[in-house]
């Protein structure tokens, strides 16, 4: 008697799981979705190396450079990029497009893109564009 | 012989630097500079657990200070101002245009600081640490890594966290009265069982497609095994193999802080003429008979063992794999199938 009492409540049970687990999974999602994307440079290079954000849209980046030598990422169009390959700023902190990531920091930068596209980022330390560090920001409208 | 120093461009990792300050070298390389790598000659000799790295640094002009960075198989015991010919007597005794040149007339947090010294208007500093120490110390002092560094200071720290900076002052140079193209000799003596000779590190810095030329003389008791192989299309290739003459040995042992050089030995000299993502490698030397080491040539990281253990024990797990595999399925085939009417 008593086991058939209690088979009763065992799809209620699971039911009450099952909800448990939507909802933290939904609650999990939601936290995933604000944390920042995270770009890492080792051995001088970008990863990713394609990001993705859309237009109009705040998006929060964390860059970390695991390198024991400091890189740049910078993050515009050709115009930008083109300055900052004869630029003699030798640190950026003032713009979140383009910062400066010491060894073996975290920088974290928000960037808000107007317009869809694709930007480049590339750190314009002598070498280290020709070595390979580009990546691109596809931007969605 | 002493003659010869001027006219001959004799270095390990020089450098012209060209126009205004510029910190440059086999390893690092100053903000905005330009750098040109000459072609470069080192002389490692083996004798009784001693490696001994004859090397010179080239005044290469300029107004600031620039620098190098070299990987060493251990700590060494000294840092000091090398021989004056040494070099180019193995030049001499190794080229056959030169003989015919001079002809018969000629007879013959940062990382740890272990050593400082100062030759002429270099200063050395033997530093101990990881890739991370070393970026660290360079970034303390003024010199900028360039973007391969990462990687190829790791490919070293793994093996032999052991750096030799040399800073070169280009001032304290002109004030000594050094003109473009003098060198200052450097002798390093390293007690290490396995004597390799860093081949990689002269790319730091380069283009993938830029060429790399170097010479490196050895002087070992007996010849010796190398690895990688000199055989030409792998950027390497061994111009001289021969029993070092009495003559040249005598030579050598009259120059300053050459009087280890033994009573015979043998003399090997690479030619290194290859492109900078060729040049993935370092030479690992056997003076003994024995197989270069594979770890030292930097073909396997020194954390995974030997290539034969690691080779070894992945034989073992396959082969254990493979029998507990065939074990199942005997298992599973030699079971009777579960049905109807059929007890289990």
């Amino acid at each position: 008697m008593r086991a058939r009492r209690a088979q009763r409540w065992i799809p209620l049970l699971a039911a009450i799981v099952a909800a448990g687990a939507i909802a933290s999974a939904v609650a999990l999602a939601a936290v995933r979705a604000s944390e920042p994307v995270e770009i890492r440079i080792r051995y001088s290079a970008f990863v990713p190396a394609t990001i993705h954000a859309q237009a109009g849209q705040p998006i929060e980046l964390a860059v970390r450079n695991d390198d024991p030598i400091d890189h740049e990422w910078i993050v515009g169009d050709a115009a930008r990029h083109a300055r900052h390959r004869d630029g003699t700023e030798p640190v950026h902190d003032a713009r979140p497009t383009e910062i400066t990531v010491p060894a073996g920091e975290l920088r974290r930068t928000t960037v808000t893109f107007d317009a869809s596209g694709r930007y480049s980022f590339i750190c314009h330390l002598p070498g280290h564009e020709s070595y390979g560090m580009v990546g691109t920001v596809v931007v969605r409208p | 012989m002493r003659r010869l120093g001027s006219a001959l461009v004799i270095s390990l990792f020089s450098i012209a630097a060209v126009a205004g300050p510029t910190l440059a070298c086999g390893g690092l390389i100053g903000p905005n500079g330009a750098v040109n790598l000459l072609r470069t000659t080192t002389f490692a000799g083996y004798h009784d657990g001693i490696e001994h790295y004859v090397t010179a640094f080239q005044f290469a002009g300029g107004g600031g200070s620039f620098g190098s960075i070299t990987p060493l198989p251990g700590v060494p015991d000294a840092v000091e101002k090398g021989g004056d010919w040494t070099l180019q007597r193995l030049v001499r005794e190794t080229s056959p245009d030169f003989f015919r040149a001079v002809g018969a007339a000629a007879s013959g947090d940062s990382a740890e600081e272990l050593m400082k010294v100062r030759i002429d208007a270099l200063d050395l500093t033997v530093l101990r640490g990881g890739a991370d120490e070393i970026g660290q110390w360079a970034k303390e002092h003024d010199f900028r890594l360039p973007p391969d560094a990462p990687e190829v200071l790791e490919f070293y720290a793994e093996r032999s966290p052991i750096f030799l900076a040399a800073a070169f002052d280009a001032a304290a140079a002109a004030e000594r009265g050094q003109e473009l193209g003098d060198g200052t000799p450097v002798h390093i003596t390293i007690p290490t069982d396995d004597p390799w000779v860093p081949l990689r590190i002269l790319g730091l810095g380069k283009q993938a497609s830029e060429r790399i030329q170097a010479d490196v003389f050895l002087l070992t008791d007996e010849r010796p095994n190398l690895l990688p192989t000199p055989i030409g299309r792998n950027g390497l290739e061994l111009t001289h193999s021969a029993a070092a003459t009495d003559l040249l040995l005598d030579d050598l042992r009259s120059d300053r802080g050459m009087e280890w050089i033994p009573g015979s030995g043998w003399l090997s000299k690479i030619a290194i003429d290859a492109s900078a993502d060729q040049l993935t490698f370092d030479l690992a030397v056997s003076n003994d008979g024995g197989q270069p080491s594979r770890v030292d040539a930097g073909f396997e990281l020194a954390s995974t063992g030997r290539g034969g253990d690691q080779a070894l024990r992945g034989a073992v797990g396959l082969l254990l794999l493979a029998l507990g595999s065939l074990f199942a399925l005997s298992l599973v085939i030699g079971r009777p199938a579960a049905g109807p009417g059929r007890p289990i």
